[in-house]
């Protein structure tokens, strides 16, 4: 905990002070009125939003597909161990495959313009947001996969017989059963996927080599003066403004989370 | 299940006595003819998860002349920088997970037997570095970094292994925290730590000698996603300026073009993969199927 607490203090404590060491607002007043902050920090956003609801809705139908197969089988081995490196480890070498696939020479690229669909000049980068989008799915699902299994194992088959056995269909028992109960359990997982994409920056870094205006590009080029000199304060300022996004989406987790356990363990 | 009592039976934790015709009856339709929303999503995720790592592995085949070839691969091992880089992630990597099995370990062991009202507590505290931007932490980082004493700096930021390693170690504790206490979870702890203590053994020795052995395949669970995480972990070693593995791999692209690049990502990838998918077999082969998902 101090190892955590330590470096988000010092973040804090240097967003709002001077370099004469004075209380101030106007590192945050900065970054407010910066309209490169500001389409920063919509891009996150959508990118944070768009990728948790495709990967919660993807990874949820991967883990339902998966359990209900073979328990110990091959395919669940197999997508568990995916699912392990591909959320955990995956964020450089991941955006080097992006990029021999879909990058200006990479193999789906070249394959494509062979029957006659050049991606790239209908405007399409894999360093744009839409690139970007598309290589975070790629951890989002495995990460969703990991987080909803629990709650699907606990889904009790009985509970389904239960149902049946009072004339309920499978599709009754879906909508009046399955899907109250996993609710809360869906809304965690996907506030947290929203989390893990709004604060990612190995893939970008890696697949953009920092170009892409998302929060942590900024931060990163404040810190660095790699557009303007003594810019710290303002990025500290924007990773504290991060920080509150991310305050908002654990509060909302907490509150799901307490739900979630009504029903599942 | 049937519904002539066998169910009242199973909600008491009863094994029914004759669990073979139940289990049996609808289950071979199901594996004869897969479902269509089982089929579409596997064919979907098989193009879309495994498409981009062929592509990548065609990719790393073409030499910078235009043929194909093994040449991007004998240059990894060449290359001295990437080798040096590998060697300190990999020494980070092994001091991280000692450092954070044993921390863990008796933490989890004291909470499920002393305050297991804390359990819901740390379940939110290790969603906490999933979130928590680490561009964020690195900047806090550079602030201390810039702002303590000389004797600081040179103790503990000129190294990558002392600047990094506390923190790799706050990174990988949550993903530790869940794998080893499903393990202990699945152990009957209270009645091993009884029976290690009437034997008169001292908590120290119950824990390395009873509980560890019991858990192990959840430690070597914990063990490897800290590998994992520690190998890849890329944002704060950059921002502080320190040469790991990762960073190296974005490095050599200036230099030797994007094929030795795409060849250390993959063989990189598949190493992490071999590491975890071997694990499910140890954890397969000790408790049966229900404790194969470690992760």
């Amino acid at each position: 905990m101090i190892f955590l607490g330590l470096p988000l203090y010092s973040v804090i404590h240097g967003a709002f002070t001077t370099d004469g060491g004075s209380l101030t607002f106007q590192n945050f007043s900065t970054t407010f009125s910066s309209a490169a902050d500001m389409s920063a920090f919509k891009n996150s956003l959508l990118i944070g939003l768009w990728t948790a609801l495709l990967g919660a809705a993807l990874g949820t139908w991967l883990a339902a597909a998966v359990l209900a197969g073979n328990p110990g089988g091959m395919v669940q081995r197999v997508v568990s161990s995916a699912s392990g490196v591909l959320a955990y480890f995956a964020g450089v070498p991941l955006a080097f495959a992006w990029i021999a696939t879909l990058g200006s020479t990479g193999v789906a690229t070249v394959l494509l313009k062979h029957i006659g669909i050049n991606l790239y000049s209908g405007g399409f980068t894999i360093a744009s947001l839409t690139g970007l989008a598309l290589a975070y799915t790629y951890f989002q699902i495995p990460l969703m996969v990991i987080l909803i299994t629990p709650a699907l194992e606990g889904l009790r088959p009985q509970w389904e017989e239960a149902a049946q056995s009072l004339g309920a269909s499978k599709l009754s028992y879906m909508r009046h059963v399955a899907i109250p109960v996993l609710t809360p359990a869906f809304v965690g997982a996907t506030l947290i996927l929203f989390g893990n994409a709004f604060s990612a920056y190995a893939t970008a870094l890696a697949l953009t080599g920092g170009t892409i205006a998302i929060v942590p590009t900024q931060i990163n080029e404040a810190l660095n003066g790699n557009v303007i000199a003594n810019q710290d304060r303002v990025g500290l300022a924007l990773g504290v403004e991060m920080i509150v996004v991310v305050a908002f989406v654990m509060i909302g987790y907490w509150m799901v989370q307490s739900r979630a356990r009504r029903w599942l363990q | 299940m049937s519904f002539d009592g066998g169910l009242g039976l199973a909600a008491r934790g009863v094994v029914p006595l004759e669990p073979v015709p139940e289990a049996e009856q609808p289950r071979p339709r199901r594996r004869q003819r897969p479902r269509l929303w089982r089929v579409t999503i596997f064919v979907l995720a098989a193009i879309y998860f495994i498409g981009p790592q062929l592509a990548a592995f065609k990719f790393s085949l073409v030499l910078s002349d235009g043929k194909y070839g093994l040449g991007n691969y004998g240059q990894i091992i060449q290359n001295s920088a990437l080798r040096d880089a590998l060697f300190t992630s990999l020494e980070i990597s092994a001091i991280t997970a000692v450092v954070v099995v044993a921390l863990v370990l008796p933490t989890v062991v004291w909470i499920r037997l002393r305050a297991p009202k804390l359990t819901l507590l740390l379940e939110g505290i290790t969603i906490l570095p999933i979130v928590i931007p680490p561009v964020v932490l690195a900047a806090g980082l550079e602030q201390l970094e810039g702002h303590s004493p000389q004797w600081l700096v040179s103790l503990v930021f000129n190294h990558a292994l002392t600047g990094l390693t506390p923190f790799y170690v706050i990174l990988a504790l949550p993903f530790s925290y869940r794998a080893i206490d499903t393990g202990v979870r699945a152990i009957d702890l209270r009645t091993l730590v009884d029976a290690s203590r009437s034997l008169g053994s001292s908590s120290f020795s119950t824990l390395t000698r009873v509980i560890l052995p019991n858990v192990q395949t959840a430690v070597l669970g914990a063990v490897f996603l800290t590998v994992a995480l520690c190998l890849g972990e890329v944002v704060i070693a950059n921002i502080l300026l320190y040469v790991t593995f990762p960073v190296e791999i974005i490095q050599v692209g200036q230099e030797t073009g994007p094929g030795v690049q795409v060849a250390v990502s993959i063989l990189s990838l598949l190493f992490v993969f071999g590491l975890l998918f071997a694990l499910s077999f140890l954890a397969g082969r000790k408790r049966g199927a229900t404790s194969t998902r470690l992760i």
